[in-house]
């Protein structure tokens, strides 16, 4: 990854405390485990961010990288990977999400 | 090449006490979901276990195996599920 990519990804994930990188818009998902981590997000009454990746090819390989992670999407909040679709559902439905969620700070300083 | 053989015998080398489900979602081989099973999760975050199998897959991942939906319990999460 170049180190312009890389630093585009690290100022989205450091500046917005909830960053989902996705396939598609949260309104429009191109991927239905984009689409079920968006429709956490909003279900929680989360105040998220989000990068379509598949408008840009150097994010989208990028952040793969940038998380150690092989598959998209991936959530973010307050700089960490928490996960993907899989984790964020289960966290969900154990209510650690909401917590999680909780503890992000807010979205303006 | 066999995926489901592929991934069994990776995921084994990896965890070799796991007891492992692995189902074809769609019938093309290239999206999965399962259920793994092992001691070696415990005391583990889910981040940690979902990079552990992650990286038993190592580069199936994601061309080969474009998704893989799966829980990775211990087997006492396993058995109060």
């Amino acid at each position: 990854m170049d180190k312009a990519t890389q630093d585009r990804i690290h100022k989205m994930v450091t500046s917005y405390p909830v960053m989902l990188f996705m396939k598609g818009t949260p309104d429009e998902p191109r991927c239905g485990f984009s689409a079920t981590v968006a429709q956490i997000l909003t279900f929680q009454g989360a105040r998220f961010a989000s990068f379509d990746v598949l408008a840009d090819p150097a994010v989208r390989e990028g952040i793969k990288e940038y998380g150690n992670w092989p598959t998209i999407p991936q959530l973010y909040i307050n700089g960490e990977l928490v996960g993907g679709a899989d984790i964020v559902r289960q966290m969900f439905e154990s209510g650690e999400l909401d917590e999680a969620l909780k503890a992000a700070a807010p979205a303006q300083g | 090449m066999d995926t489901r053989a592929e991934m069994m015998r990776r995921l084994q080398a990896a965890l070799p006490d796991a007891r492992i489900t692995l189902n074809d979602m769609t019938g093309g081989g290239d999206h999965w979901e399962g259920e793994i099973v092992s001691a070696s999760f415990a005391g583990q975050p889910r981040l940690a276990r979902y990079r552990a199998v992650y990286a038993a897959l190592g580069d199936m991942m994601p061309v080969q195996v474009h998704a893989f939906t799966f829980k990775a319990l211990t087997p006492a999460e396993a058995a109060g599920d």
